[in-house]
């Protein structure tokens, strides 16, 4: 699924505060992890979920697109969110978004879906740690607690003042990610390192 | 905070949602049939009820889909949703109104007959004042008791107050500091000047409120609430302080939190309610103001094992949170309520940088109990605002907690029980009690208890005068209802009791309704639509045996409603105690031309009221205006009820049917630090930057912001200021080659076999027409026709588009497109996704950018005829992976090269070093605007305010006339829409090509102003200095413009009138053979 090969090395949203999340890491000794998890896939995926195109697409991805609201589904290497009940985001490992999107459209066939290449639109943030929940309550209003946002829950919501794509990843420990619009992620990271300030000295 | 209950996601935050009016209302079907009255009906009329209304709403920053919510406009509350399409429910329930106190109803109240003629703690009999032992003695700390108090002996802390140094222990406040060094005197009042004390011992402080100069300067704390810390230093005040001129250097942040049960207040109510639902598995909060839980029973004494035992319990319970010197202060929709926890304001100096001073919590609590207890209340007799005059409770709370002494000679004034307590406790304590003075003719048990003590009580009487200057000396009383004196005490303290007030203030702001209740001569809350419930002295009931079985079963109540299982918690057995009804007083006569204190921190008397009254203010909310009583920092806790209950009297009236003031949050003073949290600096607003942020900083670019991007503005050289530097970024653009980041502009794919109708409904040009590999210049209009966004459309394939908005309006479009697609055309098959960032652009413009761009892109054939204007190729650029849109805003031949973001940089680089050769110059948004202006490119939002319509644009040609109907099309047949003295753009050349003309400038037809009112003919939109016509010129809109053409009219800026010729807004090439060549 590798892309055309690439004459200069890709710049990602964050590289220039690659550094600063890491050394934010390291002080805090343990209690927050913060990394850009960069380039990853993401493809945009609007149809209609009672149509011929929803079989067929999850039948190609190996994953059944999730129906119930705020909920994820993995498989393998790829996650869908649900961001609608008629609108999914499929994340996969960077370097594959033409073969992925070739993949889905093609299963769609002639079914009126949507899909998008938004690979550069959001950008993803590991936000880990024990602290992590205490770190994002500085800022989101949603109910984190596990019981309520626990493994294979997202939520399109606000965190700090900016819109973002919020997962619960599939061990509690291992935290969330973060997806964030590529414009506003310069913000977010300088608003996250700025809250976890208290662990990381 | 609202919650609104998202169709899909569930309830978020109001803050998620957009408003969309009222629901319900179709596009008309055929808006071409409709009278400009019928027209007009839709476009500008809504229905405005008192009471359930539909109205539409969107998730705007969750699912963003379109729904329909039922809203109460009376109460805000949201009673029912359903998705877009779907028939508005015919019923729906509206949130039960509950009781504020179901406790009552049905609780068991727990009877013991048990012994009660005991003191709380100690039987009656004086202990020795001064102990003789060593560290706090008579020199250091004279008004200190040498055992009791849960002050720390040990930990001695040195402050300062008013320029001398004293002593204090941790677990001071400020204010029992100074008493146990004999400083009860804490300042003068505002208006009056009159020297004024300590008066209680809590957050409702009137008088004792005083500067913090070290460590870090803060006006206005009550003294009261004040943690002593070593260094503190601390100036009285003369009712008013000052803010501080140096900017706070402590950290402030603000955490969300939820919780099922949030119990306000750790007094004996709230800690049984918290230890009722602890170890259920329901998220327990419990918030109290003060450093440890207790609430009243640490100024009694009382129970302390208890409150130690239960507060460990609950420390150590896994889902509960004891938020200690946390208050809570404001009560707001849906159970969302607002706390401000001092984390580190006690440590002074020592409070450690990187942790938060204060912090705000944002609750969301599923359920609460209010226990936020009682405030004494004063009573309005002579001269009752001497230092040493003291809320009786407050008293008793020093001997208790701090262990200090107020004073040493006491008369308490009481028109109810609970001050014989307090009198029999500081007698214990060793206070000379000199006498009970109680209004009432047969005060019962208390009173024969309190005489067995060795008290002397007078019964039926009242205070009538004191003496003392500065510190209260004497007491006068005599019978109630009589002003002259008949007995006189020599005293130094004079504790008072006019009754107590529940703390109603978080109920009220709840919207919970209050009632006044007769025993009590006070207002108690009643119901409420919200899950609440209060308890303890907060709902009116003081008796503690009462008061823990009501906590214990509001708690439990609470969680059972979420699912939980309650335990039983252990309640301490507690004796009842009898009770003989208090007596309602408020003024009391006195001396002839004593003020009598009503507010004591606006100097509000009883005379003022009067004033008020005899004014015909008839209201408790307008005497409270008209005399400010109830408005000083202090919102007037102990002042309130009892300027409720002096109006009442003046008028004649019940003070039942004359209510309380409104209670707004927030119940005591919160910072603006704390509120602002860490939304400061860069993190007020978000900076939105492109990929190529970094390059354009390393390049002396300067910003300009737009919306929230940052946007290089021009890129001063050397010594160059913004005019030169942006003549010069415009030549190179006009004559050689230019490059500018274009990567803000919004961009959203529209992808559907309807995609080319929805475009055609949407635009007011044909999209439908536009062949695959081409590019149309579009304008949006609103339904009212008015110009609403414009950009290029792009057809990338039978069913897909990608279509570019403004760079401020990127959200608004997608959001207006979704809201056609969602509630008006669902059966259209079109999607819509944003992908702003998904490219990064970069504008190519100058005559030398065609051979620039065909020596980076070998495979591109980039001649006129190949590559002809608006059409867009896909290709490589420099090695990499390319849109290119030969697309002009400046017209220049000029294109937009859209690359992956991750790929921009090196994009540039490349354009930057392949372009050297050619002087290949960045420029900014600022020769941006000088461009596209001298060719009479409007920018919507600064050449448009959302009154102009394409035609008064000049853009009849981008309005079709082919398609029968798209949004603001019957707009352009409505009167209004084809005036002829509507406001046209054009262009402005002022006479002298030098002269400038200030943006929003108006313009006048004659050389000489006439007497006001002057006719305005219109005002200048944009205006700059052109490199390429070698002068000034500026864009106007002009009533009829077009007819005016050549015509000479008149600019006021500062005192001259700037003759200017109207000109065709396209005053650069206007053949257009530049860009199409």
């Amino acid at each position: 699924m590798a892309d055309t090969a690439l004459t200069a090395p890709l710049r990602s949203p964050l590289s220039h505060a690659m550094d600063r999340l890491a050394a934010a890491t390291r002080t805090s000794g343990g209690a927050v992890r913060l990394a850009e998890l960069p380039f990853l896939t993401q493809i945009n995926v609007r149809l209609d979920p009672k149509g011929a195109a929803a079989d067929a697409v999850g039948l190609a991805l190996g994953l059944q697109l999730p129906v119930e609201p705020g909920t994820v589904v993995r498989a393998g290497e790829l996650t869908a969110l649900w961001l609608g009940p008629d609108e999914w985001l499929v994340v996969g490992p960077p370097g594959g978004r033409r073969g992925l999107e070739n993949r889905i459209r093609e299963a769609a066939g002639d079914e009126p879906v949507s899909v998008v290449d938004v690979s550069a639109q959001r950008t993803t943030l590991l936000v880990a740690g024990p602290r992590a929940h205490d770190l994002l309550a500085h800022g989101c209003s949603l109910d984190l607690h596990p019981r309520v946002f626990g493994p294979g829950r997202c939520a399109q919501t606000t965190l700090g003042r900016t819109q973002v794509v919020l997962v619960a990843r599939d061990d509690p420990r291992a935290g969330f990610w973060v997806l964030v619009r590529s414009s506003f992620a310069g913000y977010l990271a300088d608003w996250l390192l700025d809250a976890a300030v208290e662990w990381t000295g | 905070m609202l919650l609104i209950p998202c169709p899909w996601c569930g309830p978020r935050d109001e803050a998620e949602f957009h408003y969309g009016g009222q629901a319900h209302v179709p596009y008309p079907e055929a808006p071409a049939s409709l009278t400009d009255e019928e027209w007009a009906r839709y476009l500008f009329f809504r229905d405005n009820p008192r009471g359930p209304f539909a109205e539409r709403w969107s998730h705007a920053a969750g699912c963003r889909r379109w729904f329909n919510a039922v809203r109460d406009t009376s109460t805000n509350e949201i009673l029912t949703v359903y998705r877009a399409g779907e028939e508005r429910p015919a019923t729906f329930g509206t949130r039960p109104v509950k009781s504020a106190r179901p406790a009552l109803e049905d609780e068991a109240v727990q009877a013991d007959t048990g012994v009660w003629g005991q003191s709380p703690q100690r039987g009656p009999g004086a202990e020795p004042l001064f102990s003789g032992r060593g560290g706090v003695g008579e020199d250091n700390q004279p008004f200190r008791h040498p055992t009791r108090g849960r002050i720390h002996r040990d930990e001695p802390l040195t402050f300062t107050f008013d320029g001398t140094e004293y002593q204090g222990c941790k677990g001071d406040t400020l204010a029992s500091a100074l008493l146990a060094n004999g400083v009860i005197q804490t300042g003068t009042s505002i208006r009056r000047g009159r020297p004024r004390g300590i008066f209680s011992a809590g957050v409702e402080e009137p008088n004792a409120v005083v500067q913090i100069e070290e460590p870090f300067p803060e006006p206005m704390l009550p003294a009261t609430t004040v943690e002593l810390y070593d260094g503190l230093v601390a100036t009285s005040l003369p009712g008013q302080g000052r803010l501080a001129t140096e900017p706070d250097p402590a950290r402030y942040d603000a955490v969300h939190t939820h919780c099922d049960l949030l119990v306000v207040g750790a007094g004996p109510a709230g800690l049984a309610a918290a230890a009722a639902a602890a170890r259920s598995g329901a998220r327990v909060i419990l918030a109290d103001d003060q450093p440890d839980p207790g609430g009243s029973l640490l100024g009694t004494g009382e129970l302390l094992d208890w409150v130690a035992e239960t507060t460990a319990r609950l420390d150590a319970a896994p889902d509960v949170r004891v938020l200690r010197r946390t208050t809570v202060f404001g009560y707001y929709d849906d159970n969302h309520l607002l706390a401000v926890e001092r984390r580190t304001n006690h440590l002074g100096a020592a409070a450690p940088e990187k942790v938060s001073r204060e912090r705000v919590h944002r609750i969301r609590a599923r359920h609460v109990v209010l226990a936020t207890g009682a405030h004494e209340r004063s009573l309005a007799f002579a001269d009752n605002d001497r230092p040493g005059v003291m809320l009786a409770a407050s008293a008793r709370a020093y001997v208790n907690r701090h262990g200090v002494l107020p004073g040493r000679h006491a008369v308490v004034f009481t028109t109810n029980d609970s001050a014989y307590a307090v009198a029999m406790d500081l007698a214990a304590a060793g206070v000379a009690i000199e006498a009970v003075i109680d209004t009432r003719p047969e005060p019962g048990p208390w009173a024969e208890r309190t005489r067995r003590a060795g008290i002397e009580v007078l019964t039926g009487h009242a205070v009538t005068a004191t003496e003392g200057a500065p510190r209260l000396t004497a007491v006068t009383v005599a019978p109630y209802g009589e002003t002259t004196g008949r007995r006189e005490f020599a005293a130094d303290l004079l504790l008072v009791s006019g009754g107590w007030n529940p703390v109603a203030h978080l109920f009220s702001q709840a919207g919970g309704r209050l009632r006044h209740d007769e025993e009590l001569g006070s207002f108690v809350p009643d119901s409420s639509r919200q899950a609440v419930e209060v308890a303890g002295a907060a709902s009116g009931v003081f008796d503690l045996g009462r008061i823990l079985v009501q906590g214990a079963a509001a708690g439990a109540r609470a969680i059972e409603a979420e699912g939980y299982t309650p335990q039983a918690p252990r309640l301490p057995r507690v004796a009842a105690q009898p009770q003989t009804p208090s007596m309602p007083v408020f003024t009391v006569p006195g001396r002839e031309g004593a003020p009598r204190f009503v507010d004591l921190q606006r100097d509000v008397t009883v005379d003022d009221l009067a004033r008020a009254t005899g004014a015909g203010m008839r209201s408790v909310e307008h005497t409270k205006r008209y005399t400010t009583a109830g408005t000083a920092n202090d919102q007037g806790k102990t002042s309130g009820v009892l300027a409720s209950g002096v109006v009442a009297e003046l008028l004649g009236v019940d003070i039942s049917a004359l209510g309380t003031t409104t209670f707004r949050p927030p119940y005591t003073p919160v910072s603006f630090a704390a509120l602002a949290g860490r939304d400061r600096g860069v993190l007020s607003d978000p900076v939105r930057t492109t990929a190529l942020h970094e390059w354009h900083v390393a390049h002396g670019a300067l910003f300009e912001n737009v919306g929230q991007w940052k946007r290089p503005w021009y890129y001063p050289r050397d010594g160059e200021d913004m005019e030169t530097a942006v003549l010069r970024e415009c030549a190179a653009a006009r004559e050689g080659v230019a490059f500018m980041d274009a990567s803000t502009l919004g961009k959203i794919d529209v992808q559907g076999p309807d995609a080319a109708a929805f475009l055609d409904l949407l635009y007011t040009n044909m999209m439908s027409t536009l062949k695959v590999g081409m590019i149309r210049y579009g304008v949006m209009c609103r339904p009212d026709g008015m110009v609403f966004d414009d950009g290029t459309v792009i057809r990338l394939d039978q069913d897909r588009y990608l279509v570019t908005t403004t760079t401020g309006n990127a959200a608004t479009v997608l959001d207006w497109m979704e809201e056609w697609l969602q509630t008006e055309w669902p059966e259209l098959k079109v999607h819509c996704t944003s992908v702003t960032e998904q490219w990064a652009t970069v504008a190519l413009v100058g005559p030398k950018s065609r051979e620039l761009l065909g020596s980076l892109a070998p495979q591109l054939a980039v001649a006129n005829d190949d590559f002809p204007f608006m059409a867009w190729r896909d290709t490589t650029v420099g090695g990499i992976e390319a849109r290119v849109c030969r697309i002009s805003f400046s017209g220049e031949l000029a294109y937009e090269i859209n690359v992956s973001p991750w790929e921009a940089l090196a994009l540039w680089e490349a354009l930057y070093a392949a372009g050297a050769p050619y002087g290949i110059t960045p420029y900014g948004t600022e020769t941006m605007h000088v461009l596209r202006a001298e060719k009479g490119y409007p920018i919507v939002g600064q050449d448009t305010d959302g009154t102009v319509t394409p035609q008064d644009l000049g853009m009849s040609w981008a309005v079709s006339k082919k398609k029968p109907d798209f949004i603001g099309k019957r707009s352009f047949a409505r009167a209004d829409t084809v005036r002829p003295d509507r406001k046209h753009l054009v262009g402005l050349l002022p006479e002298d090509p030098g002269t400038f003309l200030p943006e929003g400038t108006h313009l006048v037809a004659d050389s000489v102003l006439p007497a006001p009112p002057v006719p305005m003919l219109g005002h200048v939109t944009s205006s700059y200095r052109s490199a390429a016509l070698g002068r000034t010129f500026a864009l106007a809109l002009v009533k009829g413009g077009r007819e005016r053409i050549g015509e000479r009219l008149y600019a006021p800026v500062g005192d001259r009138l700037v003759p200017v010729t109207v000109a065709s807004p396209v005053l650069y090439d206007p053949e257009g053979a530049r860009r199409d060549g």
